[in-house]
C-alpha cells in the first residue's frame, strides 16, 4: 500500500468537515466540522512527515492541535455568551450585529 | 511740469476714495469734498494747457512714463500718460464740465441722504474718464473705459430702490459689456499683429499689418464705441439710463462718457484711415443712429429721455465725422466740445425744470415755465439755440462743418450722408423746439399729483443756476472761438490729420441749405405745438410715432433677437444638462446604486454564507495553482 | 499487530500488508465517523461520531510513525478537547435537535457543488504529485519519536513554541472574560423576593412543582390547570427556553373522556360539548377565566336540570 492512500483520506475527510461547516447551523456542530478539516489537515501534516522523512510535519501537527485547543475555548466561550442572550446556538440567528 | 500730469487722475481718485472709505463724519462736508478734487483736477488741467500752448507744436505732445505694470519676460505692459491736443481737449471738457456739475450737483442732491456717496462716485467717475483719455496705451484706456462703465452702472442705479433705475443700471452694463468684448478683442488682435498695444508702435506699425486685420480690429474698435456712445445696434440702454439722477444725465451720459466712443475712433485715426471698409461701417454706424435718435427725440413726452434721444443723435454726427476719415476727425471733436456744453446746459436746465415741478418729466405737464424759471429759461433757451445750429452760436459752427465735411466725402455716398445730415438737422430743430415749447411756452397744465400737492415752479438756486449760466456761456461763444481762423482744426491737426475732401457744393451754399432745413424744422415745430394747444394726455398719433415712443421698437428687436434665442438657447442647454448630462451622472451612480444593492444582498449576515464565498474561493485558488503546474 | 509494531514497520520505508488492511478499516471508520458528525440530527451524536474519528486518525498517527502526536491526540483532543464540546452541548441543550431543513436559499446546492469540486481537485492534485517512493521515518525516530520532537520543539521551532504559549494563555483569559458575569449588585435576599412578588401580583405562590400526579413526574412534564390545559409555568425555565417540555395534556384530555364517556350511562348524564382551550401564558389570569368559565358551566348545568 502506498501512503498516498492516507492523503487521500485526508482529502476526504477535509471536504466532508468542509461541507458540513457550510450545511449545519448548530454552531456546536459546525465547531466539530471544523475540528474535523483540522484533523484532516493534521492527518495530511503526519503522511508528510513519513514521506519526507523527518519530523517538521508533526511538529506542524503539534502545534496545530494547540491552536485548536486555544481556538476551541474561545469559539466554545463565544457560543455560550451568544446562547446566553439568544437561547439559541444557531448561527443564522446571529446574522446582525446586534441583538 | 509733467508731474502735474498723474495730479490730473490722483486727485478725483483720492477724492473718491475719500468719500467712498472715509464714512459718515464726511456726510456734512463730503460734497464740497468732491468739488476741490475735480477743481484740482480742472486747474491741473488749465495749467498744463498754457504751458501746452507756449510750446511749439512738434513739442507739444508730452508723454510720461510712470511705472511697468505687468512685466512679464517680454511683455510688458506700462501705465504710462499721453498728453497731447486732443487728450488736453478731453480733459479740459472732462474737468471744465465735470466741475461744473459737482457744483450744480451740490444744490440739486442737497436732500439726498447719500449724497456724499454720489459724489464719491461723481469723483470716480472723473479718474475713470481721465484715465481713458491720457492712458497711453490701449490697455490702461481699457481699465479707464471699464471704470466709466462701473461708474455709469453705480450712478444710474444711484436711486437704486426706484426698481427701474436698477434695471436700467443693469441694463447698461450689460449691453455695454458687449461692447466692452470688442475693444477686447481689439487689444487682442492688436498685440498678436504688432506685439504690443502701446499707441506709440501700434500706429507706427498699423502699415505692415493686413488691410483684412485693420479692418477687423476697426470693426471691434466700433463695436466697443457702440456700446460705450450708444450707437446702433447698441443704443438700447441710453434712453433707460435717464433713470439717474439729472446731474449724472448731463455729465455722464451726455457731455463725456457717451463720447469715449468718439475719442476712440479719433485716436485710432491711424488704424480707420488704413481700413476704408471699417470706416464705412463707422459712417454707416452714425448716419443710422443720427436719425434714429433724432426720430426718438420727436417722440418723447418726457424731457430727459427726448434729449437722450437728441444726444444719440448728435453722437451720431459725430460718429459719422470720425467715420469720414482725416476730412471729419477734428470736426467730431469739436462739435463734441460744443456739444458738450449746450447738451450739459439743456440737461441741466431740464434737471432745473424738474427740480421746480417736484420731479416732474412729463413735458405734457409743463408750460409756461418761462415766467417762472427765468435764468433757466434763458439758459436752456441759449442751449437750445446752440443745438439747432443758430447763426453764431456753437451748434451752428460745429454741426455745419460736419455736415460740410459729408458732403465733402465724394460721390453718391457724399450727397446721402449729407442729406441725411441736412435731414437730421431739419429733425433736430424740430424735436428741441418742440422741447422748448412744451415746456416754457403755453399755458401751463401742470395739474396735482396724487396726494393734491400742486407743484409751485420756483427758480433754483444759485448753486445750481451758475454752472448753468457758465455752460451758457460755453454753448455762445466756444464756436465761434473754435472757428475763428480754423483755430480748433489747426490745434488738433498734428494729431488727426486733415483734409478738405472735394465738397461738391460751396461752403456757404451747404449753410444756406442748413439754414433753411433748420428754419424748415422750426417752422414745422412751431405749426403743430406753437398754435393750439398742447394737449395734457399724449394723443395715439402714427405707427411710427408710437414706435418711436418705443424708441423704435428697439427693446423689442433685442427681445427677439437676442434675448428670446438666448432663452431657448439656456433652456435646450439646462434641458441637456438635466435629461443628457445629469442623466448620465445619475444614470451611472443609479447603476452603480442598483449594482450595490445587489452586492448587498450577498453581505446577508450569515456566517453559512461567508464561509461558502470562502470555500468557494479555496476551491478556486485549488484549481489555479494546478492548472499553473500543469501549464 | 498492534500500533507499535506498526510504527516500527512505518519506519522502514515500506508498508506492510497489515498496515494496509489497518488502513481500510480505520479509513472506513473515519469516514463513517466524519459523515456522522455532519449529518446526524443532535449535537451529542456528532460529537461522539466526531470522537470516533479522531480515535480512528489517532491510530492512523500512530501507525505512520507519529507515536507521540497520537497519544496526544487521544488523550488532548479526544479526551479534553471533546469532553468540553459535550460539555458545551449539555449547557446548551442536549436534545434540542438540529433541523436539517435548509433555510438559505441555495446554500446546500452550492455546498455541495463546492464540497465536491474542491474534494476532486484535491485528489485530483495529490494524484498527479507523483508520491510512488517515500523514505520513512527510520532515521529521524531512530533517537525515539518523542526524543525527536522535543529536540526540534526546544531548538528549531522554540519560538513558535514560547508563541503558542501566550496563545494559550490569552485564549484561557479570553474566555474566562466572554463567560464571566460581573455583579453589580446585592444579590435580592429572600424577603426582597417575596416582597417583589406580593408587589407584582403575577404568582405570590411559589411556583407549582411539575408532573401529573400519579402518573408523569419528569421535571419537563407540566403539570395540568384544571380544565386539563397544561401549565407551563411549571417546568424549569431553562428547559422551557430550550423548548424542551414534553406536553401530555391531550392524552390526559382524551383519557378523561374516555372516562366520562363510559361512566355517562351509568351516571345519567349527557356529555358536555367538547372543548378546545388553548394553553395560558399568566396563571392566574388565565386561572380567573377559567374560573368564569367553570361558574357558567354549572349555571348551564344547573338551567338543565
Amino acid at each position: 500500500m502506498n501512503p498516498v492512500n492516507y492523503l487521500y483520506l485526508s482529502a476526504l475527510l477535509f471536504t466532508i468537515g468542509a461541507s458540513g461547516v457550510l450545511i449545519r447551523r448548530n454552531a456546536i456542530v459546525l465547531f466539530m466540522c471544523v475540528e474535523l478539516m483540522l484533523n484532516a489537515a493534521n492527518l495530511a501534516l503526519v503522511t508528510f512527515s513519513r514521506l519526507h522523512g523527518n519530523l517538521d510535519g508533526q511538529i506542524i501537527a503539534f502545534f496545530t492541535m494547540v491552536v485548536a485547543a486555544a481556538e476551541v475555548v474561545v469559539g466554545l466561550a463565544i457560543i455560550v455568551s451568544i446562547f446566553r442572550t439568544r437561547h439559541s446556538a444557531s448561527v443564522d440567528d446571529t446574522n446582525l450585529m446586534k441583538l | 511740469m509733467n508731474a502735474l500730469i498723474p495730479v490730473l487722475v490722483a486727485a478725483p481718485l483720492a477724492g473718491a476714495a475719500l468719500l467712498l472709505l472715509g464714512g459718515r463724519r464726511l456726510d456734512a462736508f463730503g460734497h464740497w469734498l468732491g468739488v476741490v478734487a475735480s477743481t484740482a483736477s480742472f486747474v491741473a488741467g488749465a495749467v498744463l494747457f498754457f504751458d501746452m500752448l507756449g510750446r511749439s507744436t512738434a513739442d507739444r505732445p508730452v508723454h510720461q512714463h510712470l511705472f511697468s505694470w505687468v512685466p512679464v519676460g517680454g511683455f510688458r505692459a506700462d501705465v504710462g500718460f499721453q498728453l497731447d491736443q486732443l487728450s488736453i481737449t478731453f480733459v479740459l471738457l472732462i474737468t471744465g464740465v465735470g466741475s461744473l456739475i459737482h457744483l450744480y450737483s451740490v444744490g440739486y442732491m442737497a436732500h439726498d441722504e447719500r449724497r456724499r456717496r454720489f459724489f464719491g462716485y461723481l469723483n470716480l467717475f472723473l479718474a475713470a474718464m481721465l484715465l481713458l483719455v491720457l492712458a497711453d496705451n490701449y490697455l490702461l484706456l481699457y481699465v479707464g473705459w471699464e471704470g466709466v462703465g462701473l461708474a455709469s452702472y453705480l450712478l444710474i442705479g444711484f436711486w437704486q430702490h426706484k426698481p427701474s433705475a436698477a434695471t436700467a443700471a443693469k441694463k447698461a452694463f450689460l449691453v455695454n459689456r458687449v461692447g466692452d468684448v470688442g475693444l477686447s478683442i481689439a487689444i487682442m488682435l492688436m498685440f498678436t499683429q504688432f506685439g504690443s498695444f502701446a499707441f506709440g508702435p501700434v500706429f507706427g506699425t498699423a502699415h505692415t499689418a493686413s488691410e483684412g486685420k485693420l479692418t477687423a480690429i476697426g470693426l471691434m474698435l466700433l463695436l466697443a464705441a457702440c456700446g460705450k456712445s450708444a450707437q446702433v445696434p447698441l443704443q438700447s440702454w441710453l434712453g433707460d439710463a435717464m433713470e439717474g439722477p439729472t446731474p449724472v444725465s448731463a455729465l455722464i451720459h451726455a457731455a463725456t462718457m457717451v463720447t469715449a466712443g468718439v475719442y476712440l475712433i479719433t485716436r485710432s485715426a491711424a488704424i480707420f484711415n488704413l481700413a476704408p471698409d471699417a470706416q464705412l461701417v463707422v459712417v454707416c454706424v452714425g448716419a443710422v443712429t443720427l436719425m434714429f435718435g433724432a426720430i426718438v427725440g420727436c417722440a418723447k413726452d418726457d424731457i430727459k429721455k427726448a434729449l437722450a434721444g437728441s444726444t444719440m443723435s448728435q453722437i451720431g454726427y459725430m460718429v459719422l465725422a470720425a467715420g469720414l476719415g482725416p476730412i471729419g476727425y477734428a470736426f467730431a471733436i469739436m462739435h463734441l466740445v460744443t456739444h458738450g456744453f449746450f447738451k450739459a446746459g439743456l440737461f441741466l436746465g431740464a434737471g432745473s425744470v424738474m427740480h421746480g415741478m417736484d420731479d416732474e418729466v412729463n413735458m405734457r405737464h409743463y408750460g409756461g415755465l418761462r415766467k417762472y424759471m427765468p435764468v433757466t429759461f434763458v439758459t436752456f433757451g441759449l442751449g437750445y439755440l446752440a443745438i439747432i445750429g443758430f447763426p453764431g452760436l456753437s451748434g451752428f459752427w460745429s454741426k455745419d462743418r460736419i455736415i460740410e465735411a459729408a458732403f465733402a466725402k465724394g460721390g453718391t455716398e457724399g450727397w446721402i450722408l449729407g442729406g441725411v445730415a441736412l435731414l437730421g438737422a431739419a429733425i433736430t430743430a424740430f424735436y428741441m423746439t418742440r422741447v422748448m415749447i412744451m415746456t416754457f411756452f403755453g399755458e401751463k397744465r401742470w395739474q396735482p399729483n396724487a396726494e393734491g400737492h400742486e407743484p409751485h415752479p420756483h427758480e433754483s438756486p444759485s448753486v445750481m443756476t451758475l454752472p448753468m449760466v457758465v455752460l451758457a456761456i460755453g454753448s455762445v461763444f466756444a464756436g465761434g472761438l473754435f472757428a475763428l481762423n480754423n483755430a480748433f482744426l489747426h490745434w488738433l491737426e498734428p494729431i488727426t490729420g486733415h483734409s478738405e475732401g472735394n465738397a461738391p457744393l460751396g461752403s456757404l451754399t451747404i449753410s444756406g441749405l442748413t439754414l433753411l432745413c433748420v428754419a424748415v424744422g422750426v417752422a414745422w415745430s412751431w405749426a403743430v405745438y406753437g398754435r393750439q394747444p398742447v394737449p395734457a394726455v399724449a394723443p395715439v398719433g402714427s405707427a411710427l410715432t408710437r414706435a418711436a415712443r418705443r424708441d423704435l421698437l428697439q427693446d423689442d428687436f433685442n427681445h427677439a433677437v437676442l434675448v428670446r434665442p438666448g432663452e431657448y438657447l439656456t433652456r435646450g442647454l439646462v434641458y441637456g444638462d438635466t435629461k443628457g448630462l445629469d442623466g448620465f451622472v445619475n444614470g451611472l451612480a443609479a447603476t452603480i446604486g442598483g449594482l450595490s444593492s445587489r452586492m448587498r444582498r450577498m453581505q446577508n449576515g450569515f456566517v453559512r454564507s461567508y464561509a461558502l464565498s470562502m470555500f468557494g474561493g479555496a476551491a478556486v485558488l485549488v484549481a489555479t495553482t494546478l492548472l499553473m503546474r500543469s501549464v | 499487530m498492534s500500533p507499535v509494531q506498526l510504527a516500527a514497520a512505518a519506519a522502514t520505508g515500506t508498508t506492510s500488508t497489515g498496515e494496509a488492511v489497518q488502513f481500510w478499516v480505520l479509513a472506513v471508520i473515519a469516514v463513517g465517523g466524519a459523515l456522522g458528525t455532519v449529518l446526524m440530527r443532535k449535537a451529542v451524536h456528532s460529537a461522539l461520531c466526531l470522537a470516533g474519528t479522531m480515535l480512528a486518525l489517532a491510530i492512523c498517527y500512530m501507525a505512520q510513525g507519529a507515536v507521540f502526536l497520537g497519544v496526544v491526540q487521544i488523550v488532548v483532543y479526544t479526551g479534553a478537547i471533546m469532553m468540553l464540546f459535550l460539555f458545551v452541548v449539555m449547557l446548551v441543550g442536549v436534545t434540542s435537535a438540529d433541523s436539517l431543513k435548509e433555510t438559505l436559499k441555495g446554500q446546500r446546492w452550492a455546498a455541495a457543488l463546492c464540497g465536491l469540486g474542491f474534494g476532486v481537485l484535491l485528489i485530483a492534485g495529490i494524484a498527479n504529485a507523483h508520491l510512488h517512493t517515500f523514505s520513512g521515518l527510520g532515521e529521524a525516530n531512530s533517537g525515539g519519536n518523542v526524543q525527536g520532537l522535543a529536540r526540534l520543539i526546544f531548538t528549531r521551532y522554540v519560538w513558535a513554541f514560547e508563541v503558542t504559549g501566550a496563545l494559550l494563555i490569552t485564549a484561557a483569559i479570553g474566555a474566562m472574560v466572554l463567560t464571566h458575569h460581573e455583579r453589580t449588585e446585592q444579590r435580592a435576599s429572600q424577603r426582597e423576593l417575596a416582597e417583589r412578588r406580593v408587589r407584582e401580583g403575577v404568582q405570590v405562590t411559589p411556583l407549582p412543582a411539575p408532573g401529573v400526579y400519579a402518573r408523569h413526574n419528569a421535571v419537563d412534564i407540566p403539570g395540568l390547570l384544571p380544565d386539563g390545559t397544561t401549565a407551563e409555568v411549571t417546568v424549569n425555565p431553562t428547559l422551557r427556553a430550550r423548548g424542551q417540555i414534553r406536553d401530555v395534556s391531550h392524552d390526559m384530555l382524551r383519557r378523561m373522556e374516555q372516562l366520562e364517556s363510559t361512566t355517562a350511562d351509568y351516571l345519567g348524564r349527557t356529555l358536555p360539548p367538547r372543548r378546545t382551550v388553548k394553553s395560558p401564558r399568566a396563571p392566574i389570569t388565565a386561572g380567573a377565566a377559567d374560573e368564569a368559565a367553570e361558574a357558567a358551566r354549572t349555571e348551564e348545568e344547573a338551567e338543565q336540570q
